[in-house]
């Protein structure tokens, strides 16, 4: 009789224990990938706002010879203001689809200040403004890899919590599906700046 | 009743092997590393055999003495890809630069065809974008790399390139003082270059006399030459020993143009 209470109460602390180091595994592995996912979003950010530090300069070079593209300058200055002002929230979608917005916004507008400078030979010559562009450039390639990146990160995560059975751990500790980046037409191909 | 999650788990599985091999599709199109493993992938055959020997030779010189992987590719054909974007995934798939450093540099030729235009592309690391910035890839393109090219020069224009790219990264000039050259300082930066060498030269025979260096420094830049390695890959070849890649990744850093 004892005996038999005695394998019964071994059975149960082997269990409690087995259950307790899964739910501590997966615990932790969510949190590390939740942890990469997030910061790979710095990494997006923080291309993202390079770009931005690179406009005003590029507008001023472009003002010095092209004064009279004063709509295409303003533009890109208002789109800049616009998203330097929406914030990434992984968890939103919504909000994340604001923030792909106000950005495409911005590239557009960038792109359209770019193609003025055909016309214009003497900016286009300008060593100044040769730089700019191939920062530019090297900066809307960086967005690309970085948010490519990201998503990859992030499907890795969404993949892992949704899985059975970790997605009842998932719930119970509020680890939520990440939004992606989705894809902006022409997004693969980056701007291409011409010489 | 056991059936039904089961097969739940099933089809969750099969889902996410097929997101994974969906991801590894994005990269499928790209050429794999030659095998056996070197610096210089010249798949579209521009470059004749003693010159593409003599290119991995300083090359793979170059990364064992400093570890900074600096590779070659040339395809003919990019594919679907902008030259950027080609570029950079080589530079992730290929692993160009040793993990953690990520000091890798790919220089990614597509020759002018009749149609298409020639795309040069030097891909810069993680590690090495303070060293190499845009512009200063941008510029290495423009002065060393292009005027070599439009004469039908691809390999003039691929050894100087190189040899620029070797130079910024071992610290013998930094990328202001490379920019400067290109924007006419260059009697200044000779002058410069000309202090140091009297300076590093007059330095090694000091060293040299004092005597203590044993091989290491003798003869300036000789590395030891060991065949094989492990085993892994038997005897290696020409000059040997390329170790193959380490890991390194990029992040879009670098620059491009046509011609």
């Amino acid at each position: 009789m004892k005996r038999k209470s005695l394998i019964v109460l071994a059975v149960v602390v082997v269990a409690a224990i087995g259950i307790f180091s899964w739910f501590k595994g997966s615990y932790n592995a969510m949190v590390q990938r939740s942890e990469t996912v997030q910061a790979q979003l710095g990494n997006v950010e923080n291309q993202y706002q390079r770009r931005a530090d690179l406009i005003p300069n590029l507008v001023n070079t472009v003002k010095g010879y092209a004064s009279h593209e004063q709509n295409t300058l303003t533009e890109v200055v208002n789109a800049r203001a616009k998203a330097t002002q929406v914030h990434i929230d992984i968890d939103d979608a919504e909000a994340m689809a604001r923030f792909n917005q106000a950005q495409g916004e911005l590239s557009s507008a960038l792109s359209r200040l770019m193609a003025i400078s055909e016309s214009y030979p003497d900016l286009k010559a300008n060593q100044n403004f040769r730089d700019l562009q191939t920062q530019l450039e090297g900066t809307e390639n960086r967005i690309a890899v970085e948010r490519r990146k990201f998503n990859e990160e992030a499907r890795a995560f969404n993949t892992y919590i949704k899985m059975f059975p970790r997605n009842l751990l998932a719930g119970m500790f509020g680890f939520q599906p990440m939004a992606y980046f989705e894809a902006q037409e022409g997004a693969r191909t980056a701007p291409e700046v011409q010489f | 009743m056991i059936g039904a999650p089961f097969r739940f788990v099933f089809v969750l599985w099969t889902s996410v092997l097929l997101s994974f091999s969906a991801l590894r599709g994005a990269d499928a199109d790209l050429p794999d590393p030659m095998s056996p493993r070197r610096l210089v992938n010249d798949f579209a055959g521009l470059l004749a055999p003693e010159q593409r020997q003599a290119l991995e030779r300083k090359l793979v010189d170059f990364d064992r003495e400093t570890s900074t992987q600096i590779a070659v590719a040339t395809v003919s054909d990019l594919g679907d890809y902008a030259p950027s974007d080609f570029a950079q995934r080589l530079h992730d798939k290929w692993g160009i630069g040793h993990e953690g450093k990520n000091n890798g540099i790919l220089v990614l030729v597509k020759p002018s065809q009749p149609g298409s235009r020639g795309e040069v592309y030097i891909s810069v690391g993680y590690g090495l974008e303070g060293v190499v910035p845009d512009i200063t890839a941008g510029r290495i393109i423009d002065n060393e790399m292009l005027p070599a090219f439009r004469d039908g020069d691809l390999y003039g224009g691929i050894d100087r390139g190189t040899d620029v790219l070797m130079r910024l990264t071992r610290g013998e000039f930094t990328a202001e003082e490379y920019n400067d050259r290109a924007d006419g300082g260059a009697a200044v930066v000779m002058l410069l270059v000309v202090l140091l060498f009297v300076g590093l030269s007059f330095f090694n025979r000091r060293n040299g006399r004092r005597g203590g260096n044993g091989g290491s420094s003798a003869g300036g830049w000789f590395p030891p030459i060991f065949m094989g390695g492990g085993g892994s890959h038997g005897g290696g070849f020409g000059g040997g020993g390329f170790g193959g890649f380490g890991g390194g990744l990029s992040g879009g850093g670098g620059a491009g143009r046509s011609w």
